[in-house]
């Protein structure tokens, strides 16, 4: 009483207090921690950068024939060659990027946020589930690549018509790449709506009069963001190399308009003469779906708690 | 056991008829005429009696119906007919689900591309199953060895580089500056099984397709055979085992693995679709006449009964494929069975 100094409590109280680490900073400190994660993330931006600014930089339009000028080889000039009509297909290579990228992440963002609505109503309204798992079923049964193509080749024209060449096949795409790969985070959002739903923290939200849809947004969603962000990025994946699929079997977006996979089919009948115009694309699709998978790998070690706690 | 494979063959079967109504719906939604690659010189009222006649007014629901008699009756009669030779009735006139562009029934057309796309299709999975299982076991094993990060990196490059790029870079390598392999399947290749020389040209030529689908199917197996052999090896029957004195072979070959290999069996048979979506690309870019292509050719026709007919094909392979899988399961988990 006399002596506050040498109580226990004043002696086992630390110099200074723990550093305050939010959700965000363990995240990134244990991402930081996984080298193919933080090499993709970096490559990715540097893509990313290209494929936005380049063509803006590059002195040549992607567009435009120079046919004295074509099948050369890389030179300075034309770092990657240029084509049979004279095109350079470095410029092309990097227009084509922005197309597969735009595609990757809008059937991404669609994918998500049906697979989760889909997933939060099946796994929060116990009436809905068994119709609505059964619809995912039926759908994981389906082989993606055959509907892909009968949907694109029978809706390309009234789809086109309604929106214009470039936008309505866009937006085609997008959507029947979203609406054939949403089941996966349906499943996983389903099981962790069911696991979260009993939780003690969703009773005393409920028990203070919260209504459903507060609930569903205010505590469920927060709780499966983490499964949710790794299949996403790993839905970017998916969506780029489809999307190439698309295009390498000439369905996809029109002939004069680079994506990588157009450039992939363009470059596959000059194969023998010309095999670097194969590559140079198909290098790209690789790299960037690479680099997304090792992010999506790296977000799945960052985001699972039970690995966190150690770092 | 058997009750468990008659329960789950029943649900199989509304789902292979949701998906046939999805197909129509799909189609019946779809402008475009059946009749637009009739000549113009045709008359207006002409044309409209070959629509009266081939049923293409008829309402949505009694074409699908009509549709489905000839899918789930007429053509399995007819199969098992021309397996055993026999004739059940009217076996010439019977309808069947008649392609627009060959005039022939779809599906003699599909028997006939289906060896091929079974042969890469098969053996690529096959290898790719015998590769990924050991290869995930060892690399969980010895985790952060140099075999599991190797092996890690290179599942991770099967995984991300799509078929039609992998296919067209052995090609540049293999056969165009190498000269090993042809760069094309030919399928008038006629095998002589007496001949050494004939059954070679057939492995030349089946290598680089089947090695593709290989390293495509391995990598995502072994992904998941490593993910789900870690998880069991830090199980307290690992431990029960060791301790009771079990060499660590036995451990690992009998313990580890059975229960390890429990959701990959479930995971083979989720891959299914996207192995046939491999299988086509496959075959665009080493142009094998199978199945692939035969959908390839048909959309570009707009051969609709085809198109159609194919798409259900391989729902079809996918459902029968997951029952499969189901059984396996239910062998190998005996829990399964009693819920």
């Amino acid at each position: 009483m006399t002596d506050l100094a040498n109580s226990p409590e004043a002696i086992d109280a630390p110099d200074e207090l723990p550093e305050y680490r939010s959700l965000r900073s363990d995240v990134w400190r244990q991402f930081r921690r996984h080298r193919g994660a933080i090499l993709g993330l970096v490559l990715l931006t540097i893509i990313f950068l290209a494929v936005f600014l380049g063509p803006i930089l590059l002195p040549y339009d992607p567009f435009e024939n120079n046919v004295p000028d074509r099948n050369l080889g890389p030179t300075w000039k034309h770092l990657m060659g240029t084509d049979n009509l004279g095109r350079d297909v470095f410029s092309r290579v990097l227009t084509g990027g922005r197309v597969s990228i735009a595609v990757g992440i809008a059937a991404m963002l669609f994918q998500v946020i049906l697979g989760t609505t889909i997933g939060v109503l099946a796994g929060f309204f116990k009436r809905l589930d068994g119709p609505l798992m059964r619809l995912t079923d039926v759908f994981l049964s389906i082989p993606q690549l055959p509907l892909l193509l009968l949907v694109v080749v029978l809706f390309r024209e009234p789809v086109t018509d309604r929106f214009g060449q470039n936008l309505g096949i866009f937006l085609l795409v997008v959507f029947i790449i979203g609406i054939t790969n949403w089941m996966q985070t349906a499943r996983i959002v389903r099981g962790d709506v069911l696991a979260i739903k009993e939780e003690e923290f969703v009773l005393a939200a409920r028990s203070i009069g919260t209504s459903g849809l507060r609930i569903v947004t205010r505590h469920i969603l927060p709780n499966v963001l983490s499964p949710v962000t790794v299949a996403a990025s790993l839905g970017v994946a998916s969506a780029i190399i489809t999307e190439s699929a698309l295009s390498f079997l000439g369905l996809g977006f029109p002939a004069d308009f680079p994506t990588w996979g157009r450039l992939l089919f363009d470059a596959k009948d000059l194969i023998t003469s010309q095999p670097a115009r194969v590559i140079w694309p198909g290098a790209m699709i690789s790299v960037c779906v690479l680099c997304v998978t090792f992010i999506g790998d790296g977000l799945r070690d960052a985001l699972d708690p039970k690995l966190r706690s150690k770092g | 056991m058997l009750r468990y494979i008659m329960r789950r063959s029943m649900v199989a079967v509304p789902t292979l008829i949701v998906i046939s109504f999805i197909l129509f719906f799909i189609l019946d939604l779809a402008p475009g005429d059946p009749t637009s690659n009739v000549p113009l010189t045709v008359p207006a009222e002409v044309r409209e009696r070959m629509r009266e006649a081939q049923g293409f007014n008829d309402p949505f629901l009694l074409q699908w119906l009509k549709w489905c008699r000839l899918m789930f009756i007429n053509e399995p009669i007819n199969l098992f007919e021309s397996i055993t030779s026999t004739c059940f009735g009217e076996c010439e006139a019977r309808d069947r689900i008649i392609s627009w562009s060959s005039r022939s029934p779809a599906l003699d057309t599909i028997y006939e591309r289906l060896p091929q796309t079974l042969w890469v299709l098969g053996l690529g999975t096959l290898f790719g199953t015998l590769i990924a299982i050991p290869v995930g076991i060892i690399s969980a094993y010895k985790q952060y060895s140099v075999f599991d990060n190797v092996g890690t990196f290179v599942t991770m490059l099967g995984f991300s580089l799509p078929v039609y790029f992998t296919g067209l870079l052995a090609i540049v390598v293999f056969s165009v500056k190498l000269d090993w392999f042809p760069s094309f399947y030919d399928t008038t290749h006629d095998v002589q099984l007496t001949s050494w020389s004939s059954i070679w040209i057939q492995i030349k030529q089946l290598i680089m397709p089947v090695t593709i689908l290989t390293l495509f199917q391995a990598s995502s197996l072994a992904r998941f055979t490593r993910a789900s052999a870690l998880d069991n090896l830090n199980q307290e029957y690992v431990r029960t085992a060791r301790s009771k004195g079990l060499s660590e072979s036995k451990v690992i070959n009998v313990h580890v693995m059975r229960n390890s290999l429990i959701p990959v069996v479930t995971l083979l048979a989720l891959t299914i679709p996207g192995i046939i979506g491999g299988a086509i690309l496959t075959e665009t870019v080493f142009r094998i006449n199978g199945i692939g292509q035969l959908l390839i050719t048909s959309i570009r026709n707009g051969d609709v009964p085809m198109v159609q007919t194919i798409t259900f094909f391989s729902a079809f392979l996918v459902v029968v494929f997951n029952l499969i899988a189901d059984a396996l399961y239910g062998l190998l988990d005996p829990r399964i069975r009693y819920d």
